[in-house]
């Protein structure tokens, strides 16, 4: 049966790549104008790391790695589908899809467990 | 030049596949219990492998992010070439110079 494209596995991915790709854009400049301040402002590095250590920070910096997860393991997804041959038909790797998602969530518990699990 | 910058964002997509990886890693380890200036700083300042990584992370980013940003612009919000064209132009400009700022300060160049 052929399904609308919008319910599809790969446009599930298509939407979660784009999405995780421009919520990093947001934060990037962010997280290196905050870096940035270990030049010469210390004291305000500092006291945004104190910061940093809050519980809502700490699920917020889960959400950034496992966006971080995500857009690598759907980009390497399109880059295997773009660059590496493809040996039948039907090889547009939708079960990497699943994979990425699990990956993804055994990175985000990872870091979850180093933050609040020492 | 779509096709050139679709390449330069697979090229530098590839080069940053290890980059993650190692980034995630690098994350997660530093995380462990808390994060301070002086522990950060302690790692990073004049390590040549740290400040060497990181210069060609923010370089790679700085391509690839604004690459795919302007298409998102033109196929989601409809601007006009033009527009996506500086837009991601001035992108990669902020995020260049911020991320090798960045660099330089928790590297220890300055």
């Amino acid at each position: 049966m052929i399904r609308s494209v919008h319910k599809h596995k790969a446009y599930f991915a298509f939407l979660g790549h784009r999405i995780s790709g421009l919520l990093l854009g947001i934060f990037l400049p962010i997280h290196f104008y905050v870096l940035g301040m270990a030049l010469e402002q210390t004291d305000q590095f500092d006291r945004f790391l104190k910061f940093s250590e809050l519980p809502g920070v700490k699920v917020a910096e889960w959400g950034l790695v496992l966006l971080l997860a995500i857009h690598l393991s759907f980009g390497l997804r399109i880059l295997v589908i773009e660059f590496v041959q493809w040996p039948t038909p039907g090889s547009i790797r939708l079960n990497w899809i699943s994979w990425g998602v699990v990956f993804s969530v055994i990175i985000g518990a990872v870091f979850l467990a180093g933050v609040f699990g020492s | 030049m779509e096709m050139k910058l679709f390449l330069l964002q697979r090229l530098t997509a590839m080069i940053m596949v290890p980059f993650i990886f190692v980034h995630i890693g690098v994350i997660i380890y530093a995380v462990r219990g808390g994060l301070s200036a002086e522990e950060i700083l302690g790692r990073t300042q004049g390590n040549g492998w740290w400040i060497a990584f990181y210069t060609l992370f923010v370089i790679s980013a700085s391509i690839h992010a604004p690459i795919g940003i302007r298409k998102v612009l033109r196929e989601w919000a409809g601007l006009s070439y033009t527009t996506v064209n500086l837009l991601a132009l001035a992108l990669g400009v902020l995020f260049l110079v911020l991320g090798l700022r960045a660099v330089v300060a928790v590297g220890g160049l300055a």
